[in-house]
This record gives structure tokens, C-alpha cells and sequence, in this order.
């Protein structure tokens, strides 16, 4: 695969990231020598898909109570989750993740198991807050679903009442962690 | 009534006005707080809320809220709260009725159109029926729903639950099973009493007898 004449040779499978330094660097110029050189740089399609993932995770809006309002400050300009390429979607069929923010009530979740099967695989979903892990609050109520993970398989579980922005964001990151350790392609 | 109650005009004006429409001061009640209450019959009330309204002293032309209460001790076991506002006389009244739980109200959508959701929402929350609505559908319960959540023998936890059943693909009912019971640890809510060793009330008996045996 790798050109043996070649005077960098770069590291196939990095464990993991390499911090800034001249290592790094020596990568950096590697890869741009051989772009420049070649017109291409051969990746691994697993690594490759998970990169455009983890970094376009485009979350489905679906504010359903006071958590709504901590995932909108997550996306506001302080926190700015655009910063890791996530933009909230007013369309399922264009998003990535759903962050079900807030209480699920029965009359709610034939609507919310809807929207999810509306999204595209592959796709994740996120658990914000205490109602939606398990109904918290209104967890003895006869109107709430105790927990959305009864309507909708659910990635990550952030708790909280509500969760701070920076709860959220972590449990985005989370998922990103989680999205990174998956392979696509089966190998036999 | 204190001084403090009637120092005002308009507060004055309204009494006054009360007690001309309904036929003496017994029609009305005044609360500790100063909030001004009149009771009157399930029969009388789209006369009492018309007359209410267009009175020229009173005119309680605004409906804030309508709601009911559940007293199932008592032999009408709801009350019908009316929540009246008067913008040009700046006063507010409250209007109780008392309904059987066969009774039927009449509604008062064609006086104050602000009714129509509210009186929704005590036909789904209470199971009290309105006569003359324009659109008598439960409000906020879940389509289906069957039971009357606020009314006091209602389980707190319901009868059913929903979950998403893999093999209908769809979003089922089934029987409300909780892992865990309810559990009440908020022993000295003040609603729940404190069960303290108090000296005993000064002593009316009749009345504690009556309370035993109901």
C-alpha cells in the first residue's frame, strides 16, 4: 500500500490523538506533502465515516418541557454547539441524533416514535434530563411515559433537572465517543 | 366585615350591587383575604352569570377561569368555581355552584367565550358534563382516555401505560405495572396533618360526631 520510498510514513492506525508537537506536525506535512504530491491520502473507510459523523451530528429539535431551554443554550452563542458542526434541525429527515428534552406524556409518544422512525439511519438518540430517563418527577403520574427509552432505544442518558448546557454538551461528547468506537464495515 | 373590606368605593358599589341583584347581603360571603364569594343554585346560574354581566354597577363582563372542586363526602360532590372580572369597576368575584355528579351544567359559552377551553378541561379533569357547548371534547388527556384524573378516587398512577412494541411497530397500552409502589415520605405535609400530642380543641361535640360517622 504505502510507498516504501517514501520519507514519511504515516502511522495507519493512531490509538490515540496525537498531541500538538513535532510530532503532529510531521503528520500534518506528511499528509499535505502527499496531497499535493499524489492528489490523494488513503484512509481507513471506517475511520473516515465516523470522522464525518462524529463531526456533522445534526440534532432533530424536540424541546418537550424546561430541559428545551438548557438544550437552546447549549446551541446559543456562549456554549455554541456549533463549534462541533451540530445544527439543530426542524426536519427529522435531515438529522443525525435526538435529543428528547424534557417529559414524555402518553399522548406525546406516538408522536415522538414517529419522528424517530422518520430519521435516517444511522441514527442516535439522547436522553436529556430526568423525565425523559425515567420519568423523574412524574414518574408515578398516569400521563407520563417513565422513561423514553419504553418508546425509543436510547444512546446516551444524561441526568440532571434539567441538566446544565455543559451537561448536554458532555453527553454529546459522549456520544461522539461512542460513535467513534463503532466499525461500519463488517469484516468477516 | 371589617373597615378595611369596605373603604373602597367600588368595593362598596359592588356589594351593594350584589346584594340589590340577588336579593339581600346573605347572597354573598366575604373571605378573610377580602376576596368576595357568592354561592348560588345550578339552576339559577346562566341567569346569575347574565345578570352578573351586564349589570351596570357589577359589570363582570371578563370570565377568568373556570373550575371545579371534588368533595366526594358531600352529597353534590363537585363544585363549579366561576372566576369573575369586572375591568371597568376593577373588582373580581368568585361564583360557586354546587353539582351532583349526575347533574348537567348549562354552558356558558354563548356569555363569555373564554368558557369553552376551561369548560373542556373540568369535563375531562372532573367527568361534569355541559349542556350547549360548542365542541364538548376532553382538552388535555390522552386520546382515549379513559377516567376523570382530578377527581379524588382516581389513582394517582392511572391504568394504563404506553411502550413501543417491537413486534405491532407501534405504540401500545398495557396495564399500568410499577417496579416500585408509590412511596410518601412528606410525613409532615401540612395538608396530611401533623400528628402531634396538640391539648384537645375546646370540645363541639355534634359537630365531631357528624364528622366521625361521615
Amino acid at each position: 500500500m504505502m510507498d516504501t520510498n517514501q520519507q514519511h510514513v504515516l502511522p495507519l492506525r493512531p490509538d490515540s490523538p496525537i498531541p500538538p508537537g513535532a510530532d503532529q506536525d510531521a503528520i500534518l506535512s506528511a499528509v499535505t506533502d502527499e496531497l499535493t504530491n499524489r492528489g490523494f491520502v488513503i484512509a481507513q473507510a471506517d475511520k473516515l465515516f465516523n470522522w464525518a459523523r462524529t463531526g456533522s451530528l445534526w440534532p432533530m429539535t424536540f424541546g418537550l418541557a424546561c430541559c428545551a431551554v438548557e438544550m437552546i443554550h447549549s446551541a446559543a452563542s456562549r456554549y455554541d454547539l456549533d463549534r462541533y458542526g451540530m445544527l439543530f434541525r426542524p426536519s427529522p429527515r435531515q438529522s443525525d441524533v435526538m435529543i428528547v428534552a424534557g417529559t414524555l406524556t402518553n399522548k406525546m409518544a406516538p408522536a415522538l416514535r414517529r419522528v424517530y422512525d422518520q430519521m435516517p439511519e444511522p441514527r442516535w438518540v439522547l436522553s436529556m434530563g430526568s423525565c425523559a430517563n425515567g420519568g423523574g418527577y412524574y414518574h408515578y403520574s398516569y400521563a407520563v411515559v417513565r422513561g423514553c427509552d419504553r418508546i425509543v432505544p436510547v444512546d446516551v442518558y444524561v441526568p440532571g433537572c434539567p441538566p446544565t448546557a455543559e451537561a448536554l454538551i458532555y453527553g454529546l461528547l459522549q456520544l461522539q465517543k461512542k460513535i467513534r468506537r463503532t466499525a461500519t464495515i463488517a469484516r468477516s | 366585615m371589617t373597615e378595611a373590606e369596605t373603604q373602597s368605593p367600588s368595593q362598596d358599589m359592588l356589594l351593594a350591587g350584589l346584594a340589590r341583584l340577588m336579593g339581600g347581603e346573605n347572597a354573598y360571603h366575604i373571605t378573610a383575604t377580602g376576596e368576595v364569594v357568592m354561592c348560588c343554585a345550578l339552576g339559577d346560574l346562566p341567569d346569575v352569570l347574565k345578570s352578573l354581566k351586564d349589570d351596570e354597577d357589577l359589570c363582570f363582563t371578563q370570565l377568568t377561569d373556570v373550575t371545579a372542586v371534588d368533595y366526594p363526602e358531600r352529597e353534590l360532590r363537585f363544585e363549579m368555581v366561576y372566576q369573575l372580572l369586572s375591568v371597568k369597576k376593577n373588582r373580581r368575584m368568585r361564583l360557586v355552584v354546587a353539582v351532583g355528579e349526575a347533574d348537567i351544567v348549562p354552558s356558558v359559552v354563548p356569555l363569555y367565550a373564554s368558557a369553552n377551553w376551561a369548560e373542556r378541561e373540568v369535563w375531562d379533569m372532573f367527568g361534569i358534563f355541559f349542556s350547549g357547548h360548542p365542541d364538548m371534547r376532553r382538552l388535555l388527556t390522552d386520546y382515549g382516555f379513559e377516567g376523570h384524573p382530578l377527581r379524588k378516587d382516581f389513582p394517582l398512577t392511572g391504568y394504563v401505560e404506553v411502550r413501543y412494541s417491537e413486534t405491532e411497530r407501534r405504540v401500545v397500552y398495557e396495564p399500568t405495572k410499577l417496579v416500585q409502589e408509590f412511596r410518601d415520605f412528606d410525613f409532615l405535609s401540612p395538608w396530611e396533618g401533623m400528628q402531634l400530642d396538640m391539648p384537645a380543641a375546646p370540645a363541639e361535640d355534634g359537630e365531631t360526631e357528624e364528622k366521625a360517622e361521615g
